[in-house]
C-alpha cells in the first residue's frame, strides 16, 4: 500500500475553552482532490494548521507523506505548502523578495529563481514583482500566498477557502489552476463555502460538524447514501404558506413562489405516506417530481444545529 | 538537513534587512538620542564627576551610553518584530517552514546583534567627533558588545513571544530593561554609592555588562572585567536556554 498523502489519527484540539476538534480520523490519498467541508467554527482550520505545523494538537497523530507533523517536522513541512485562510503579508517586501525569502527558509536558493518567475507568470503576478505587497488588491494578495505556499514545490496543496473574497474571473482562474496542480500529480486538499465548487472538483468529501467529523465519502456515495430524495412540489398552493404548515414543514429544504422542496425518504413506506399527505393536501401526483439531494442540500441537512428526520 | 543553515541564514538576512528598511527610526534616531545623552550629560557634569581619578567623565560617560543604546536596541529588534509578525500573522511563514526553533533563535538574536553592533559603531563614530575617549582593548570591547546585545536579543525573543500587544512590550521596557540599564552604572562609577546600593548592584546582569565594556575603554572598572565576562557569557547561555525552551514548547506561538 502506498503512503496516504494526509493521515490523521484521533487529532484532538482544545483551546482554552473551545474544543475545536474532538477526535478525527481519516485519510486523504496521494493524487486526490479532497473537499474539506463544514460550517464556521468547524475546526476546518484548526485541522490544516495542524497538518501544517501552525498549531499542536492536543493529541492524536498526523502525518504528512508519512512524515508526523511534531517528530518529522522538517520532512512534512517541505512536503505541504499551505495556504491559509487569511490574507497575511509582510508589509515590508516586494513580491519578488517575499518569494525569495520563502524559498529560502526552505534551504532554495538561486537555482529556485526559475521556479519562482514560472509561479509568477502563472498566477499572473510578474507585473506586479516589485509591488510591496502592502500595496496590492485582495486578489493579488491572494496569489502570492499560493505563490508561497508553492514555493518548494510541496506534494501536497492545502487551499484554506481559497475563493472566499475572490471575484468571479479570480475563482475560475484559481480552479483552473487547482486543477493543473492536480492533474500534474499534486494532491490538493481544500476547503471553501461554495458547495457546487466541491461538488464539481473534488473526488471525496468530509463533512467536519462542530469538531468532529460527520460524514466522509465520494461526493457521489454521499449523495446516494442519504436516506433521503427531494420531492419538488409545483402545484399552485405550493408556495402558499398553509399548504406545508405543521406536518411537513420540518420536510422542507427550500421554498420559492410556485415551488416548494421537501425531504422525501427512500424508504418506500415512508415515502408513500408522505405523497399521501400531499395529495390529501390537494396536490396532484403530477405536479411531484422526485429528483437526487444536491451536496448542498446535504451538507446542510447534516450540520443543521436542529434535529430533522 | 540536520540543520538548515540555509533557512536560518534567510531568516537572519530578512531580520537585518527589515530593520536597514526603516533606518531612520532603528539607527538613526536612537544613535542621535544619545548622542543628545553625551552632549547634556557630559558637558554639564565634565567638571563635577570625578571617576577613576584621572579619568574626564565622558570618557567614562561614553562606553556606558552605547552599552545601553546597544541593548535597547538589540532589545527591540527581535521583540517588536516577533510582535509584529505575530500581529500581522505573517508569523505563519517561518512557522510553516523547516526551520528548527534553535535557528529561528539564532536568526533573531545575530540580527539583534547586528542592529546592536550597528547603532554602537554610529554613536562611537559621532562621538569620536565630538571629544576624546580612549581604547583599551578592541577585543574586550567587541567581545562585551557581541555578548550583550546578544543577551538582550534573546530576552526581545522571550518578550516578542511572551507579549500579544505593544502594551506588553513597552511594560517590559520600562518595568525590566530601563530600570536595570540605569542602576547598572551607565551614569556613575558604583563606587559612588553607598554600600547597600553597591551590594544591591552587584546583583543586576546588566552592570556587568556595562562594567566590562568599559574596561575594553579605559583598562580599569568597578569590578575585575574577568569576572564580568563569566557573568555576560552565563547570562547569554540562561536566557539562551529559556528562549529555546519557550521556543520549543510552542508557548502563545503553536498552541
Ligand atoms: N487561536 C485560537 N484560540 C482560541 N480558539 C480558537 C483559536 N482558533 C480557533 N479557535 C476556535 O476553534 C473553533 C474552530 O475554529 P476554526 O477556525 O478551525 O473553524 P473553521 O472551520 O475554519 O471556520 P471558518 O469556516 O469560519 O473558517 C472555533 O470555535 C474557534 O473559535
Ligand atoms: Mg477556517
Amino acid at each position: 500500500m502506498t503512503t496516504s498523502a494526509i493521515e490523521l489519527l484521533d487529532v484532538k484540539k482544545r483551546y482554552k475553552n473551545t474544543e475545536a476538534l474532538q477526535g478525527v480520523s481519516f485519510s486523504v490519498e496521494q493524487g486526490e482532490f479532497f473537499g474539506l467541508l463544514g460550517p464556521n467554527g468547524a475546526g476546518k482550520s484548526t485541522l490544516i494548521n495542524i497538518m501544517g505545523g501552525l498549531v499542536n494538537a492536543t493529541s492524536g497523530v498526523v502525518k504528512v507523506m508519512g512524515h508526523d507533523v511534531v517528530r518529522d517536522y522538517r520532512m512534512s513541512r517541505s512536503k505541504i505548502g499551505v495556504v491559509p485562510q487569511e490574507l497575511v503579508y509582510d508589509p515590508f517586501f516586494s513580491v519578488w523578495e517575499m518569494l525569495v525569502i520563502q524559498s529560502g527558509y526552505f534551504g532554495l536558493g538561486r537555482e529556485n529563481h526559475g521556479w519562482i518567475n514560472e509561479l509568477l507568470e502563472t498566477l499572473k503576478l510578474s507585473d506586479k514583482r516589485d509591488e510591496n505587497l502592502h500595496n496590492l488588491s485582495g486578489g493579488m494578495k491572494r496569489r502570492v500566498l499560493i505563490a508561497q505556499a508553492l514555493v518548494h514545490r510541496p506534494s501536497v496543496v492545502v487551499l484554506d477557502e481559497p475563493t472566499a473574497g475572490v471575484d468571479v474571473e479570480l475563482r475560475r482562474a484559481l480552479w483552473e489552476f487547482a486543477n493543473r496542480l492536480h492533474s500534474e500529480g499534486h494532491t490538493i486538499l481544500l476547503t471553501t463555502h461554495y458547495l457546487e465548487e466541491a461538488e464539481s472538483m473534488c473526488d471525496r468529501i468530509a463533512i467536519l460538524n462542530k469538531g468532529s467529523c460527520i460524514a466522509l465519502d465520494g461526493k457521489d456515495r454521499l449523495i446516494e447514501k442519504s436516506s433521503w430524495r427531494v420531492a419538488v412540489v409545483t402545484d399552485k398552493l405550493a408556495g402558499s404558506e398553509d399548504l406545508f404548515s405543521a406536518a411537513l414543514s420540518s420536510a422542507v429544504v427550500s421554498r420559492s413562489r410556485n415551488s416548494t422542496q421537501l425531504r422525501i425518504s427512500r424508504d418506500e413506506a415512508a415515502a408513500k405516506n408522505m405523497l399521501q399527505k400531499l395529495s390529501s393536501l390537494g396536490v396532484s401526483d403530477d405536479k411531484i417530481q422526485l429528483r437526487e439531494p444536491t451536496l448542498e442540500e446535504i451538507f446542510l441537512t447534516m450540520t443543521a444545529d436542529k434535529v430533522i428526520v | 538537513m540536520s540543520f538548515n543553515i540555509y533557512g536560518c541564514w534567510t531568516l537572519f538576512k530578512k531580520e537585518v534587512v527589515r530593520f536597514m528598511k526603516v533606518f531612520i527610526q532603528t539607527i538613526l534616531a536612537p544613535t542621535v538620542s544619545t548622542m543628545l545623552y553625551l552632549l547634556v550629560f557630559g558637558v554639564v557634569f565634565e567638571d563635577a564627576v570625578v571617576i577613576y581619578g584621572g579619568q574626564s567623565y565622558s570618557s567614562f560617560l561614553i562606553p556606558g551610553l552605547v552599552m545601553m543604546a546597544m541593548t535597547q536596541n538589540a532589545f527591540a529588534n527581535s521583540s517588536s518584530s516577533i510582535l509584529q509578525s505575530k500581529m500581522n500573522g505573517n508569523i505563519v511563514f517561518v512557522m510553516l517552514a523547516p526551520i528548527s526553533v534553535f535557528e529561528f533563535y539564532l536568526a533573531f538574536v545575530m540580527a539583534a546583534i547586528v542592529r546592536g553592533l550597528v547603532v554602537g559603531v554610529g554613536v562611537l563614530l559621532i562621538a569620536a567627533l565630538l571629544v576624546d575617549f580612549e581604547v583599551y582593548s578592541i577585543g574586550l570591547i567587541l567581545l562585551f558588545a557581541i555578548v550583550s546585545s546578544g543577551v538582550m536579543g534573546a530576552m526581545g525573543v522571550i518578550a516578542g513571544i511572551s507579549a500579544d500587544k505593544y502594551d506588553h512590550l513597552s511594560a517590559f521596557q520600562n518595568f525590566i530593561i530601563l530600570p536595570l540599564t540605569f542602576l547598572s552604572g551607565v551614569f556613575y562609577s558604583i563606587q559612588n554609592l553607598p554600600p547597600f546600593w553597591q551590594e544591591v548592584s552587584s546583583y543586576n546582569p546588566v552592570f556587568y555588562l556595562i562594567d566590562g565594556f568599559r574596561h575594553g575603554f579605559l583598562g580599569v572598572s568597578d569590578v575585575d572585567y574577568q569576572q564580568s565576562v563569566v557573568v555576560a557569557l552565563l547570562f547569554f547561555i540562561l536566557l539562551s536556554i529559556l528562549s529555546i525552551f519557550m521556543l520549543h514548547s510552542g508557548y502563545k506561538m503553536r498552541e
